[in-house]
């Protein structure tokens, strides 16, 4: 028989996955249940054909059309990607210098404080962070003139996405052990190479959840941008937020429709250069 | 390469600062409350490029503009918060009263109490705020704030007030004959007890009522006329009440900032704004009366006959301007407010 | 003539070399300081000067009072501090009572954020766990599939939920037409309802950190736990989740504390009829008109948090300490 001339240890690999924990696997389809199904919900109504979106009555494209029509909608979600995209790579930049930095060393002096320094805006409640950073910016442009435009806006979202970055990134390096990199520098790298080929790739993962969770939470801001916004720098969330109160328009489920297609392009499309690449 | 890279960043972060150029015009306005036709034909005749973005509440834009160079030029603040405004020293004289198109403004909204003259603000948009009620779940009389403080059987547990402390308050005393404006602890108390009470018939408190009431999660809902209006034409047994305890009018008006960087452009749009036709554009989107004569030959007749703008004769006297509170009413109100919704 | 001996003459060499050897590690040890430096300093600079500039500025606001329809007014109080915990009589302005509102307010955000905290962890370990034990190829895919919904606002996907929720939405339709139930039953506006819509807004939260530690997890320890007799379950309570404490204390921040001040979300889904502290210190830059009042709230409750903070790093910090050192 076939089975027999397999090894003893190959045999219980095959009936024993030692990854495999019992049910996780429906707790993950759960999750995902969870998150797509008011996805599913919002497509579906974006093509429906009149204004409600309750009762659905027809199948019709007219929302797109006017999507694509409205400027407004457009320039917000320009605005708000211009914006997140900045922030995002300012505040990982940032985040993983200071991860770096505090973790997987000796205490050091202003070890802690740093920590709390970086941690920070997590912890001011949005309203107030909004207002206070208004008058701020008020301030310094009163007293001596600067002022970024549309960089004030890009400023104040790094600044409460660093915290967002950093924690994914902390705890990716906190669990890297060190051999790896020991090796390399008893291969005679110097420190930077050892960081460039051997520190950099393995926190990746980190790198990258910390860096898509700082673009998300900044996207989806409202109260902050709300204040801190002037002519022409309206964001999606604003724009979303301030026409809430006279109904949800489908043109809105449209636009977000489009914005998830462009995403899953962009998204696809890196991944295949990724895999092209290696 | 990088050199460049560094100064075009620079260059992208500093350089989209408040443009000076002459033809432009910053609006800052409620959200979904301006005519992108109206903004167009004011292009088309003036060549002045608008720019426009929304805000969601008096105080949003209050602290935007009380922060200085907010960049904007033209704000819609509510009847009451002008008169703040003016106060403040926030406003531009414009002296709309003088201007070409001013004749147009109705009598009754040349004067108000809180611009006296109409030397700062013209007339965006006016309405009133009562409630909206599902005839097909209760037939029954509705002009009366009762519908909401002491509701019939069928209603209980459907419905929805606004989540703002003047509007309910202000619902609260008319419905119990009470002064506005009120400093009397006894009065106090007893609307205090009474809310108290009512607050376990309501559902929601929000803003929004379209949504809810043409789901059927809301039966009745506390709101303005024009959003009453947009929610019968989706449901048509959704009728507007007039409570006969009195009820608040209010009115939204342009005002021009003392800081506006584009002073001569705002002007023009003011007097443009005064226009019968261009008025009739305003009121078109968000559905609600301007304060113009001779719109209504532009707008289509339903619309001026519509329950909810044309008001039937007994209720005209009931409507009246909500009133600034002292400082110590308003602390003793939010006191109020907080425990009522702890 | 000083003649020195062979061996004071090695001695001297070896108290030299040491002296060396010394000033190479405290230069070494100096530059690894100032490399430590160098590099928080970005992060210091920006959340330093824009996060806390700001927050000085609330500091002094909530020591002011408050101007009429919103600003301050400059003129030292403490007012602010006082009313969270006493408010005035309605009858006697000059009695001050005691008033539990804003400290039930408080308790009943935090209560709420611990919910949806425990209930993200319980939903999310699970896939993350998923995620990382997946092929090395697929795990970029699934990343990607938890994260798309958020490219969609929240606010939209939260009027979406509507849709599903409401009393004429798609779960009460279904089980009217399968016959499973005779009326709608309301699951819109209701404390329910306030914890699903958290737990969907913060999921991302907790599983991006949590995929990030696990994907790491060395399975050879897991191997040599199943080699030793252990159950699944013991292999996952003594081993992979001890392992993973980092991920799950990250992702336990990131979704605690901006639970607590999240109040969009519980306005919505609760109908808003129950003020969370998000509302009530948006409120007092909105209606109620009281920035200094805002301000102290939202700083009482930075001190709850920064408290609880400080506590879980020092332990960490000593922790770390036995670990490197």
């Amino acid at each position: 028989m076939a089975s027999v001339a397999a090894s003893a240890p190959e045999r219980r690999r095959r009936r024993f996955d030692l990854r495999k924990q019992p049910g996780f696997g429906f707790m993950a389809a759960l999750c995902l249940l969870v998150l797509y199904a008011p996805i599913m919900v919002l497509i579906a109504y974006s093509f429906n054909e009149t204004r409600s979106v309750s009762q659905w009555q027809g199948f019709s494209l007219d929302w797109y059309v006017k999507a694509f029509a409205n400027k407004e909608i457009q320039e917000a979600a320009w605005n708000s990607l211009q914006i997140a995209l900045v922030a995002t790579v300012i505040a990982t930049v940032c985040a993983t210098m200071a991860a770096l930095a505090t973790t997987r060393t000796r205490p050091w002096r202003g070890m802690t404080t740093s920590y709390m320094v970086v941690n920070l805006p997590l912890m001011v409640p949005e309203i107030v962070t909004a207002i206070a950073t208004l008058i701020f910016f008020a301030l310094l442009y009163a007293a001596l003139g600067i002022s970024f435009g549309i960089g004030n806006l890009m400023i104040a979202h790094a600044v409460f996405c660093v915290p967002f970055a950093y924690l994914p990134i902390r705890a990716r390096l906190e669990d890297m052990d060190r051999t790896l990199e020991q090796a390399a520098a008893d291969l005679y790298a110097t420190p930077w190479q050892t960081f460039r080929r051997v520190t950099l790739p393995l926190m990746m993962p980190g790198v990258t959840a910390g860096a898509t969770l700082a673009f998300v939470v900044s996207f989806d801001d409202f109260t902050i941008t709300l204040m801190l916004a002037g002519p022409g720098q309206t964001t999606l969330p604003i724009y979303i937020w301030t026409s809430l109160r006279r109904g949800i328009s489908p043109e809105i489920n449209a636009m977000s429709s489009i914005l998830l297609v462009i995403s899953v392009i962009l998204v696809t499309a890196s991944f295949l250069l990724g895999r092209r690449r290696k | 390469m990088k050199r460049y890279l560094g100064i075009a960043a620079a260059a992208v972060l500093l350089g989209a600062g408040p443009a000076l150029a002459d033809g432009q015009l910053h609006i800052y306005n409620w959200g979904d409350y301006t005519n992108p036709a109206l903004l167009e034909k004011f292009t088309a005749e003036t060549g002045i490029e608008v720019t426009l973005d929304d805000y969601d509440s008096n105080e949003t834009m209050l602290a935007k503009v009380r922060a200085g160079n907010s960049g904007y030029d033209v704000v819609v603040p509510t009847d009451y918060i002008v008169k703040v405004m003016i106060d403040d020293g926030l406003l531009a004289e414009t002296r709309p009263d003088q201007m070409a198109n001013f004749k147009n403004v109705e009598p009754l909204w040349a004067d108000p109490p809180f611009d006296p003259g109409r030397h700062y603000s013209v007339p965006w948009q006016w309405g009133t705020t009562a409630f909206a009620v599902d005839t097909a779940i209760y037939s029954g009389d509705i002009n009366t704030w009762a519908i909401l403080f002491d509701p019939p059987d069928e209603l209980k547990g459907k419905i929805n007030m606004q989540p703002s402390q003047d509007e309910v308050f202000n619902a609260a005393l008319r419905y119990m004959g009470k002064p506005l404006c009120n400093s009397n602890p006894e009065d106090l108390k007893a609307m205090y007890d009474m809310l108290v009470n009512a607050k376990q018939y309501w559902r929601t408190m929000d803003y929004g009522m379209i949504d809810t009431m043409v789901a059927g999660d809301t039966a009745a809902s506390h709101g303005w006329n024009g959003a009453a209006m947009r929610t019968r034409l989706q449901r048509p047994t959704v009728q507007y009440a007039y409570p006969k305890e009195g009820f608040p009018v209010w009115m939204d008006n342009v005002v021009v900032l003392a800081d506006a960087p584009n002073m001569e452009n705002a002007k023009i749009l003011q007097n443009f704004l005064m226009d019968p036709e261009n008025a009739a554009l305003i009121s078109d989107y968000a559905k609600y009366a301007n304060a113009i004569a001779g719109s209504g030959a532009f707008m289509p007749p339903e619309f001026a006959e519509a329950p909810e703008i044309k008001m039937p004769e007994w209720a005209e006297p009931l409507g009246e301007f909500t009133l600034v509170c002292d400082q110590s009413v308003v602390e003793r109100y939010s006191q109020l407010w907080t425990n009522l919704l702890k | 003539m000083t003649a020195l001996t062979l061996g004071e003459v090695e001695r001297r060499r070896l108290s030299e070399a040491e002296a060396r050897v010394d000033q190479a590690k405290r230069s070494s040890a100096a530059r690894q300081q100032r490399t430590r430096w160098t590099l928080v300093a970005p992060a210091l600079i920006v959340v330093g000067l824009f996060g806390i500039g700001p927050l000085l500025i609330m500091l002094l606001y909530s020591f002011l009072e408050p101007g009429t329809y919103g600003g301050v007014r400059w003129e030292f109080s403490t007012d602010a501090y006082v009313q969270f915990l006493f408010e005035r009589d309605l009858f006697d302005e000059t009695k001050l009572l005691f008033t539990d509102s804003y400290l039930l307010i408080v308790g009943r955000s935090i209560l709420l954020a611990f919910v949806t905290t425990i209930i993200c962890l319980i939903l999310g370990y699970p896939t993350a766990y998923f995620m990382a034990t997946r092929p090395a190829s697929q795990r970029n895919f699934w990343v990607f599939l938890i994260t798309l919904p958020f490219w969609t606002n929240l606010l939209i996907r939260t009027y979406a939920m509507f849709v599903i929720l409401r009393d004429d939405g798609i779960i009460n339709n279904a089980l009217l037409n399968m016959g499973l139930i005779s009326s709608p039953i309301p699951i819109m506006f209701t404390d329910y309802a306030i914890t699903i819509g958290l737990l969907y807004a913060f999921l991302p939260l907790m599983v991006l950190p949590l995929y990030a530690s696990l994907e790491k997890l060395d399975f050879r320890l897991v191997e040599a736990g199943f080699d030793l007799y252990a159950s699944r379950g013991s292999v996952l309570r003594r081993i992979i989740v001890p392992l993973s404490k980092p991920g799950i204390v990250a992702g336990c921040i990131l979704v605690f504390i901006p639970a607590i001040g999240a109040y969009v979300t519980p306005t919505l889904m609760g109908g808003g009829k129950q003020l969370m502290i998000g509302n009530l210190i948006a409120l007092q830059f909105q209606g109620a008109r009281n920035w200094p009042f805002g301000a102290a709230l939202a700083l009482i409750l930075m001190l709850v948090v920064l408290i609880a903070l400080l506590f879980y790093t020092r332990n960490a910090t000593r922790q770390q300490a036995a670990l490197h050192g």
